[in-house]
């Protein structure tokens, strides 16, 4: 969600249990500015928050010209003191994924893994434990890459991919129509894509190169890992995600207004396959 | 809510042998039975209070008042309203709420706020309470529900009481039509402990799961609005009720806050209910009003977790209760107010991933026993070796004997 008219734009999304007090308001409106000026961004976003048990962490996060590369990640505990996180490494991302539970709300925090192996063979094989420990700011780090990478979705020609392979906001975008928000294949996941490349050259022969560089929410397995909605009248439409519960994208039919926010316990929601 | 709904269903059992005249004072029983579709009331029962208040009151000069006793009763529920009104001051709640960062955003508390004016208009209610929002899976929108008590009227049989307490409506959009969930059995509470799965959105739909779900989705979600509300209901507990400082009510200990609403045992009911009479072990449950610090803990991290609305003005905090148990519970309390909300998609918490049940095992064909159990038919071989056995035996038992006999003789 863009910093700029934030205090306006968490309406949207107020329907789904995502409220920001005025007091973490008042101090996101004063330091992302602050943010913007000292790392000199192009643009700031107020990414979410993720609750842990004893305390929860906000997000924001500063863009350059390019949105896809060079994104950077804040975080803080009283939206007014910002530190930066460590980008995720893919080793980093595979150790994080071994922690369980809840976020505790302290950085600093090291989970303990325990792994039983085995060591040598047949007979003379012997069991040994190994711990690995993860900290709680690498964990945070690597979920917040992963829900990006799942869930986070931009409507269809809200940004396009320029001829040097930049990709910025397209200026002529005017929004989704009614009936064209309506369905899941005009929004696309904001991320390198995955599924597109799979695709043959005929199924990829009508895309628009400019537009369509990215996966369209169409193919997401499982299938109905989305709640599309439509509020006042059709005024609004907000889709929730269900993989990541707490991810709420919104949009304003027929305006260049949208954006999405993470509310949540930053835990996967692995049971998804029984629950639909 | 719809007439048909409301009909006894014997008009249309013609298999019971009734005379035309027991027919017809059927049809025109069930039509006195019909529910108002504005107001939920229907005549007979209207008509009926009115003739026991007479038989109760006596008046004299019955036929001259009897226009008025009806009108009496609908009065008398009029000026009560305006007394006291049912319906709960949402926005200060909201206010609060806000601080709190949980809650709804003021104009959906608002839209809330009006269908619930629309609802006690329309139906006799004591108290009215906003009991929270189910996120959807599908396109159909969103569900706030009150909960109230109801009007002093004879309870009916189960109705009233533990997980039955209170009734609860749902609308699927704030100003749409309110509907009454059903009670909810203690089948369907013990059914969807087992049970994980999303709402659609639409009341009538089939929950689909195993173990099968007694019911359709309205049955399952009132046992899960069961099921948070026994987890999530507190109370500022205080004998004088002077209002407790936030720093007490942040306390981590968290012995300031009790449950107010009785615990679900795992039979599905508040109150145990025998099923056989010589069976002596009754589940317990926690006693009503037990300090949150006793609620069991959730994979090693405390079931509540307490929070001051504001770190920076600490004076004019409020005590916020966030649920670890169940996502989207929360509550606030300030000097005398307090209240809770839930604003999340119906599921509890678990550190472990959902397995659904095993199925049964096979059953039986025929109890296992020596009757019907296949022995192997022994060849040739081992039936001489058996006859072999059996006749070496039997000299040896003679033998035997021979010297037990010589043994005497020799004593």
């Amino acid at each position: 969600m863009d910093a700029v008219g934030l205090h306006l734009n968490i309406d949207y999304v107020g329907s789904s249990g995502v409220i920001l007090s005025p007091e973490l308001k008042a101090g996101l409106q004063t330091s992302l500015v602050i943010l913007q000026n000292e790392n000199k961004f192009d643009r700031v976003y107020f990414w979410g928050k993720i609750m842990g048990v004893k305390d929860d962490y906000y997000i924001a996060q500063g863009v350059y010209r390019d949105e896809f590369g060079g994104r950077r990640t804040f975080y803080s505990k009283d939206c007014i003191r910002w530190g930066l996180l460590p980008p995720a490494t893919a080793a980093m991302r595979e150790k994080s994924k071994l922690a369980k539970g809840r976020f505790t709300g302290d950085p600093s925090y090291e989970y303990e893994h325990t792994t039983v192996k085995k060591v040598g063979e047949g007979e003379e094989a012997t069991e040994e434990e190994e711990t690995i420990t993860i900290k709680e700011e690498d964990r945070l780090s690597s979920v917040i890459q992963e829900i990006e990478e799942d869930v986070r979705i931009v409507p269809r020609g809200a940004f396009i991919k320029t001829p040097t392979g930049e990709v910025i906001s397209n200026r002529s975008f005017d929004g989704l129509t009614v009936s064209e928000s309506a369905k899941l294949c005009n929004y696309m996941h904001f991320r390198e894509p995955v599924v597109l490349t799979q695709k043959s050259l005929l199924q990829r022969a009508n895309l628009d190169k400019a537009i369509d560089f990215m996966d369209s929410l169409e193919e997401d397995i499982p299938r109905g890992s989305w709640a599309l909605q439509f509020e006042r009248g059709s005024g609004l439409v907000v889709l929730r995600s269900l993989l990541w519960q707490g991810y709420v994208f919104y949009h304003v039919p027929g305006t260049r207004c949208s954006g999405s926010v993470y509310f949540g316990n930053g835990e996967k929601n692995l049971d998804l396959p029984f629950m639909l | 809510m719809s007439a048909a709904e409301s009909q006894p269903e014997a008009p249309s059992n013609p298999d019971l042998n009734l005379t035309p005249k027991e027919q017809e004072f059927m049809k025109a029983k069930s039509y006195l039975l019909t529910a108002s579709t504005n107001t939920g009331l229907n005549l007979y029962d209207h008509l009926s209070l009115v003739l026991t208040r007479v038989l109760d009151e006596r008046p004299e000069n019955v036929v001259d008042i009897f226009e008025d006793k009806g009108e009496g009763e609908e009065e008398e529920a009029a000026g009560d309203e305006e007394v006291e009104t049912p319906l709960p001051n949402l926005m200060e709640l909201c206010f609060y709420f806000e601080q709190a960062s949980i809650g709804l955003n003021r104009e959906e508390m608002i839209r809330v706020w009006l269908a619930l004016k629309n609802l006690v208009d329309n139906h006799p209610l004591q108290h009215v309470r906003f009991w929270g929002k189910l996120l959807e899976e599908q396109e159909e929108d969103d569900t706030p529900k009150p909960e109230f008590k109801p009007p002093p009227v004879t309870p009916k049989e189960d109705n009233r009481t533990g997980a039955n307490k209170k009734v609860y409506f749902v609308c699927n959009d704030p100003g749409k039509v309110w509907v009454k969930l059903p009670p909810v059995t203690p089948a369907q509470i013990v059914s969807a402990r087992k049970i994980k799965k999303f709402f659609t959105g639409r009341l009538d739909a089939p929950v689909v799961a195993y173990p099968p779900f007694p019911g359709n989705e309205t049955n399952y979600l009132r046992a899960q609005i069961a099921r948070i509300s026994a987890a999530r209901d507190h109370f500022v507990n205080n004998l004088d009720f002077e209002g407790i400082p936030v720093r007490d009510l942040t306390d981590p200990t968290l012995s300031n806050w009790v449950h107010h609403v009785q615990h679900i045992l795992p039979q599905g009911r508040c109150s145990w209910w025998n099923p056989e009479p010589d069976e002596p072990e009754p589940e317990v449950g926690p006693p009503l009003l037990t300090p949150l610090a006793e609620d069991e803990e959730v994979n090693n991290m405390p079931p509540w977790t307490a929070q001051m609305s504001s770190n920076l003005i600490p004076q004019y905090a409020i005590a916020v209760m966030h649920s670890n148990l169940w996502p989207g519970a929360h509550a606030f309390g300030f000097e005398k107010k307090f209240e809770n909300v839930y604003v999340g998609s119906g599921h509890k918490y678990s550190m472990e991933n959902y397995t659904p049940p095993a199925p049964p095992p096979i059953m039986e064909e025929f109890p296992s026993g020596p009757e019907i159990t296949e022995a192997e038919d022994p060849s040739p071989e081992e039936e001489a070796a058996l006859r072999a056995a059996q006749q070496e035996a039997a000299e040896a038992a003679e033998e035997m004997e021979d010297a037990e006999e010589e043994d005497e003789e020799d004593d």
